[in-house]
């Protein structure tokens, strides 16, 4: 059963700072005027983002939403759908870090239960949605991410760690733990998507066939 | 026009119709959910789909536009295949609770289900539950009923013009709510109710109250706005249960106002039933005969000039008919069916009519409002104004206000100013909005009573007027100078000659002492402190509202609900309602009493049944006798006040005064109803938030 819900305890109000006002402008210029509607999306990002550069916690509360009802001169309601419609649109409080394990087949099948378990050992949490005790860490259960060849991941806010295990699960949430954040990317000695432990294939260089 | 060939059947529907309109074009029944013809296409239940003829899968009909010779087969075992499986999506999470939920029996899932339904449950799994939410004192929910066709928004973004509902969150997840809860802001919320194709939104105030078959079923006129709009009062057992609208395109389309759907649990608390005398300054309930005699007995050695009458909001023109011929026997002109002391042009019938119709609003491209706040007033006039505002387009229909608002109209306005000082300026062109009316084809003015009741009303009217005739608002086939009135009862009044005669004296007049025996037929909103202790007071009337409390004698009558009546719409249209219930104890129909009462003053009017009085107001005014609506509202009419406009008159330069505080208590049945009461204090609450 879905439960009623309850609107998390909402901050006295909302103003956009001035970092926010110059994103919002570049984002309006891209749409007509009589369709500036269609920037509630990138004005809730702009919201959320800016909820975490004031307060540390990446969320968007109701006079967020309201505020940027007015701006784009559209009901509220409106953007309360959009925002609870997606899920990367935090409608209540997380922790400083947001860590979000994929838990898709490909990454399943690459041990994402093993990530998840590492993840709730480290931070504490016991089931997904939960925001440790501490305050630093949420820990959310998501579909794919689009990163399979580097099966599993853990997304933490907007970077990719990849090709996770659990000793680097621990020593990532060790480092996020000290204010540092590690370099994005695979955990294995690979670049990007390349093969584990350098070049497998075309490791000679052929000559071209005119030059024979 | 398109050829569609239906089942083998070719039709012509005009282009850009859906494939579902052109199936209906040719007989065939398509079972829908989410589609509702007044309200925009959404295309989420697809319980639409039917076959197209190379079309590589079914089509959601309601949507798909039609092409020339297209092929559309309804009733192919793949349709029927599609349906059954539909239903059975829809029914996954629908709880069957069909016998104790107040839609069973008027229940479209309910009905499809037996119609298309496959008849048994695969569905092993978990139901899922919804919250249900609070929606104010009218609407009660039970979401986890809704199948989220997304009706009810699309009803309260687009006809109600308060977007309040939506649909959060998605998937399984997915619900019905106003996010953060409150209570639904329209006047209109009410046709929820009628727009939600299963039980997920009821009526709160009638909840377990009684099941759709079992309603004895009367057709009437609402008589809480002026707007004539079209009922069906719902009965069981001698009480009124629920009122619902009927569909008529030229008066309110399919809405109901909520005054006129849920204030009727006011016409069973403080009720007249028996008539009461006042005795040494008691009020003592006595027989008919008795309180005839009475007042028989006062008025004996009265000069006719001494009596006076002032009718009500909510009168039927049979009644008003009735105690004007019986004034007029008497000797007596004083009688007056302007409570508020309206001004009227009384020269042409058209001179306080809503002249364009309600369907002229359809047609027009600009508007202006004088003194007028059409959401109270008459809401449903005011969706129809929306409707146009969202047909016409962005900047296509400009409107502008003279006067205050109490609330948004739920289209953009420009507010040209308080005062009718704007008109002048207006009419000479100073004003920006003047370039607006100049470019209309079809401009449209609309008076309200905020305008009418003023001492200067006939300086505005003319105002109106000359406006109306410097920006071709009144050619030969337009007449875009509106009155919109409020009261249900006054163009019959007006129709009827309900009106002083040349030595007559106004409601004002009457009222400050210049009779002295004042017959309140239904007239509750008067300023009652202004009757000087010595008059007289009859109260004829079916509540005890305040004018009761004066009376001397106090006749019970019937409401609307109890008679078979007619009624003028502010468009001029005749209207008839029928009696649904019997009025309460000794409570009789209006006009049987006015009758019965002239036997014993000695003056019988020459009427015993229903017919003969409708004989007789035809002979007053042939409206009456006219079917034909539209011939009607042109006939010419003979005035018995002098319309003369005194030039003397000046501007006022007090702004105009909105005239309804409270739309949810605006005459005494209303102010007797509880639900209208709830209504207003969560009006109240919201206005402080």
């Amino acid at each position: 059963m879905n439960s009623a819900w309850v609107p998390p305890s909402q901050p006295d109000d909302f103003v956009f700072d001035a970092e926010s006002e110059t994103a919002i402008t570049i984002v309006l210029k891209k749409y007509p005027v009589e369709r500036k509607a269609s920037a509630v999306m990138p004005l809730l990002y702009i919201a959320q983002k800016q909820m975490s550069r004031c307060t540390g916690s990446a969320w968007v509360p109701l006079q967020a939403m309201n505020e940027i009802a007015k701006r784009l001169e559209i009901a509220p309601i409106r953007v309360y759908e959009v925002a609870s419609f997606y899920t990367m649109f935090n409608k209540r409080p997380i922790g400083r870090y947001h860590l979000q394990v994929c838990t898709t087949t490909p990454c399943w099948l690459r041990g994402s239960d093993e990530i998840v378990s590492a993840c709730r050992r480290e931070t504490g949490i016991n089931h997904f949605g939960e925001t440790s005790a501490d305050g630093l860490f949420t820990l959310t259960e998501v579909e794919c991410l689009g990163a399979c060849a580097n099966a599993p991941i853990l997304q933490v806010d907007d970077d990719f760690y990849e090709d996770m295990d659990s000793e680097s699960v621990q020593k990532l949430i060790a480092e996020l733990r000290d204010g540092r954040r590690p370099a994005p990317g695979p955990r294995v000695d690979r670049l990007n998507s390349a093969p584990e432990g350098g070049r497998k294939t075309l490791l000679t260089v052929s000559t071209p066939v005119d030059e024979q | 026009m398109v050829r569609v060939i239906v089942d083998g059947t070719p039709v012509e529907v005009l282009p850009g119709s859906s494939v579902l309109q052109a199936c209906e074009a040719a007989g065939k029944e398509i079972p829908r959910f989410c589609y509702h013809e007044r309200l925009s296409v959404a295309g989420n239940c697809r319980m639409c789909l039917v076959e197209v003829a190379r079309a590589p899968k079914l089509v959601a009909s309601c949507g798909f536009p039609v092409a020339d010779g297209m092929e559309v087969f309804t009733d192919t075992e793949v349709v029927r295949r599609a349906r059954r499986s539909v239903m059975e999506f829809l029914l996954i999470n629908h709880p069957l609770d069909c016998p104790i939920c107040d839609q069973g029996g008027e229940c479209d899932l309910q009905d499809q289900a037996y119609g298309y339904g496959s008849g048994f449950s695969r569905y092993q799994e978990e139901k899922r539950a919804v919250t249900d939410k609070n929606l104010g004192p009218l609407i009660k929910t039970v979401m986890t009923r809704c199948i989220q066709c997304s009706r009810c928004v699309r009803f309260c973004t687009e006809i109600a013009g308060t977007p309040e509902l939506g649909l959060v969150s998605r998937g399984e997840n997915a619900e019905i709510t106003t996010y953060v809860e409150k209570a639904l802001s329209s006047e209109l919320s009410g046709n929820l109710i009628d727009v939600c194709p299963v039980g997920a939104l009821t009526a709160k105030p009638i909840a377990f109250h009684a099941r759709s078959w079992e309603y004895k079923k009367t057709d009437s006129i609402d008589v809480m706005d002026a707007l004539g709009t079209n009922i069906q009062i719902h009965a069981r057992g001698g009480e009124v249960m629920r009122i619902v609208p009927r569909v008529n395109d030229a008066v309110n389309e399919e809405w109901l106002s909520d005054k006129g759907r849920f204030s009727f649990d006011g016409l069973k608390k403080k009720r007249l039933d028996q008539p009461w005398v006042r005795v040494n300054g008691d009020l003592v309930p006595v027989t008919w005969k008795d309180a005839f005699i009475a007042l028989a007995c006062r008025l004996k050695d009265i000069s006719a000039e001494r009596i006076g009458a002032i009718a009500g909001d909510l009168c039927d023109v049979e009644s008003l008919c009735a105690l004007k011929d019986l004034f007029t026997a008497f000797g007596s002109s004083n009688f007056d069916c302007r409570q508020d002391g309206a001004w009227y042009d009384m020269s042409s019938r058209s001179g306080y009519l809503f002249n364009s119709g309600i369907t002229g609003i359809d047609q027009a491209d600009a508007l202006l409002l004088v003194g007028s706040m059409p959401r109270h007033e008459a809401p449903v006039l005011n969706a129809r104004i929306r409707k146009r505002f969202l047909e016409s387009g962005r900047e296509k229909f400009p409107v502008g206000v003279v006067g205050t608002l109490t609330a948004d109209l739920t289209y953009p306005v420009e507010m040209l100013g308080a005062g009718p000082d704007v008109l002048e300026r207006l009419l000479d062109g100073t004003h920006s909005f003047a370039d607006v009316l100049k470019k209309a084809q079809r401009p449209m003015i609309i008076m309200g009573h905020a305008a009418l009741v003023r001492a200067d009303a006939p300086k505005i009217y003319n105002l109106c007027k000359q406006l109306a005739e410097s920006y071709g608002a009144l050619t030969s086939e337009w007449n875009g100078l509106n009155v919109l009135h409020t009261a249900a009862s006054r163009v019959g009044g007006l129709d009827i000659g309900f009106l002083p005669g040349a030595q007559g004296l106004s409601t004002e007049a009457m009222l400050r002492g210049g009779v002295e025996v004042l017959w309140l037929l239904g007239a509750d909103d008067i300023p009652i402190d202004l009757i000087p202790s010595e008059t007289f007071v009859v109260y004829q009337g079916h509540h005890g509202d305040c004018a009761a409390s004066r009376a001397n004698i106090i006749f019970p009558g019937a409401a609307y609900t109890e008679k078979s009546a007619t009624y003028v719409n502010m468009a001029g249209y005749v209207q008839q309602a029928f009696r649904a219930v019997f009025a309460p104890g000794e409570a009789r129909e209006d006009w049987r009493i006015i009758r019965a009462f002239s036997e014993v003053l000695g003056h019988t009017l020459p009427y015993d049944t229903l017919e003969q009085l409708r004989a007789r107001m035809a002979d007053v005014n042939p409206i009456f006798a006219i079917d034909d609506e539209d011939k009607a509202r042109y006939l010419p009419h003979q005035s018995t006040v002098s319309t003369m406009i005194d030039e003397s008159i000046t501007l006022l330069d007090t702004p105009f005064q909105p005239i309804i505080q409270d739309y949810y208590l605006t005459n005494s049945i209303s102010r007797a109803s509880q639900t209208m009461a709830e209504c207003s204090a969560a009006c109240r609450l919201r206005t402080v938030e």
